[in-house]
């Protein structure tokens, strides 16, 4: 069976700026895996040249929908999520009539939806615990409930493929935690998940997967063959500390802590 | 009663409050739009290009409505098509565009010298002095823009909302910002007879934006937006007949003051609940 995404030798200039650079990567049906990398290191163009946002300038990309190639914009195929500082939050809308922009493409003319879209939303509300949500407008949400809504637009389509760029991004621990293992259920049903992030020490607790990114592949694994301070070094461009713990890891800068070389911000000291 | 009535015995009074309840509600809906999209400026812009080809088809002997609409859709073409290049924003692109256009018109007519009914009409406004061809027109107008609203309103919600997104759901969002600036230079072009290339601004943007104030549903933002652009329109005629003042200035001038009047009581209401908490 061919990879559901093949990229090979692939290249994007974007206003004479290399931001893709001979990227080879395979992504399998049924993986679950996080891409890495700092900012400007060509994630999110990733993962648009994955979904034909943009054309590469060189190379071939394929989505494959087991031996055949398909095309990615095929209704329900991909199902993408989108960074939030992209989205236009004072616009008026509430949370059911973004889900159902998920639906868009397979309801019919009218531009009402019927009872079986609503049914669908209503459901996906449920399973991803927002259903008090359905009728507020975006703007009154949390960030872990925006990135929740914003994951059902996605789903709503039962896409084979899922793309995320920074779910976890401004949110705190636990919902960073809730939705990881959210992605991680939807996974073991079967879908295959590609996400973008900068927080490695989520993705190395719950991602089986780890793409090191730096205008290419850097490396590819699990966790503990990937984080490693020569790939990470390699990755971000600086000195990286791992620390391992039994089965978790912690990844920091290796650099001396602010306060220490700079010697101020602290409260005086009592005599 | 004898107020709301006398008027209504004009014959040149009834047409132009039908023509302004009209225009009112079609500006009303696409205002939404376009406040939503970040472009307020496209309709003052839009209206001001237009002029330019209302100039170029009336020294060629055309149609007013055939060449001016030629000329707006491609000015909105083209506007669409320089913003796409990203280094420059809708607002320069719409200032390139539409300057240069009705600088043209005016170049043009500062050699004729001469202006006709309808060039006129075009920079002020002529509400009064509407025929039957402009009310057929303006029907014309609202009636496909309003169905074609209709069948392309999930694409335009989505593409006015996450144009990016949108793409990758499966719109196709070029073709929606085409017939989006179809509708919009129809809109412009049937209105700019009645209020005037200087007023067609405050027409699309007034409404919509009192409408945003009170709601926080896109369609509901519609049907206020078309309610508010209709009843302004209708009490801008009866202030423009009573106060004897040019009824584009005064349909504007009310929104204007309605706008007021919602801004001033939504704020108040926000300070009050601030309050509470």
């Amino acid at each position: 069976m061919r990879p559901i995404v093949e990229m090979l030798d692939v290249s994007c200039i974007y206003e004479d700026l290399s931001v893709l650079h001979g990227v080879n990567l395979n992504l399998y049906a049924g993986q679950f895996a996080g891409i890495v990398g700092p900012t400007g290191s060509g994630k999110t163009t990733l993962l648009k040249t994955i979904l034909g946002m943009v054309r590469p300038a060189k190379g071939r990309i394929a989505i494959n929908d087991g031996d055949r190639p398909v095309n990615g914009r095929r209704p329900g195929f991909i199902g993408y999520v989108p960074q939030l500082e992209a989205v236009e939050l004072s616009f008026p809308v509430t949370v059911e009539q973004v889900i159902m922009m998920g639906r868009y493409g397979v309801m019919g003319w009218l531009p009402w939806p019927g009872r079986q879209d609503r049914k669908k939303v209503a459901d996906l509300l449920e399973q991803l615990r927002i259903g008090e949500c359905a009728g507020r407008h975006i703007h009154e949400l949390s960030g872990g409930q925006l990135q929740r809504v914003f994951l059902a637009r996605a789903l709503i389509g039962e896409p084979r493929l899922l793309l995320l760029d920074e779910p976890t991004s401004g949110v705190d621990v636990n919902t960073q935690h809730d939705i990881l293992h959210l992605l991680g259920e939807l996974n073991h049903k079967g879908m295959t998940i590609l996400l973008a992030t900068h927080d490695l020490n989520s993705v190395a607790a719950h991602l089986p997967w780890i793409i090191c990114f730096q205008r290419k592949v850097i490396a590819q694994g699990p966790p503990d063959k990937v984080f490693t301070p020569e790939i990470l070094r390699l990755t971000y461009n600086a000195e990286m500390l791992v620390i391992r713990e039994g089965r978790f890891m912690l990844m920091t800068h290796a650099t001396p802590l602010l306060h220490e070389t700079h010697g101020h911000g602290r409260p005086p000291e009592k005599d | 009663m004898e107020f709301i009535i006398a008027p209504l015995r004009y014959e040149f009074f009834l047409r132009g409050l039908l023509a302004a309840i009209l225009i009112g509600s079609l500006c009303g809906v696409i205002g939404v739009f376009i406040v939503l999209r970040g472009m307020s400026y496209i309709g003052h812009g839009l209206s001001h290009a237009v002029f330019g080809g209302a100039v170029v088809s009336y020294l060629m002997n055309l149609n007013f409505y055939i060449g001016a609409g030629f000329w707006g859709f491609i000015s909105a073409l083209l506007i669409k098509r320089i913003t796409k290049t990203k280094k420059i924003g809708a607002d320069a692109a719409i200032g390139i565009i539409t300057t240069a256009s009705f600088a043209l018109g005016v170049a043009l007519i500062s050699r004729v010298r001469r202006f006709t009914r309808n060039l006129e009409a075009a920079l002020f406004g002529n509400i009064l002095g509407v025929t039957a061809e402009d009310l057929y027109v303006i029907a014309a107008v609202l009636t496909i823009s309003f169905i074609a609203i209709f069948l392309l309103y999930k694409e335009l919600l989505f593409t006015t909302f996450d144009k990016e997104t949108a793409e990758v759901f499966g719109v196709d969002t070029d073709r929606v910002d085409t017939f989006f600036s179809l509708i919009l230079a129809a809109a412009i072009i049937a209105s700019m007879q009645v209020i005037g290339v200087t007023l067609i601004a405050a027409a699309l943007v007034i409404p919509a934006i009192t409408a945003r104030l009170l709601t926080d549903s896109f369609h509901k933002m519609i049907i206020l937006s078309l309610l508010f652009g209709m009843l302004t329109a209708i009490a801008g005629m009866y202030a423009s007949y009573y106060l004897n003042a040019a009824s584009g200035a005064t349909i504007v001038l009310v929104a204007t003051f309605l706008f007021s009047i919602v801004i001033g009581v939504t704020e108040i209401s926000k300070t009050r609940k601030k309050k509470l908490v």
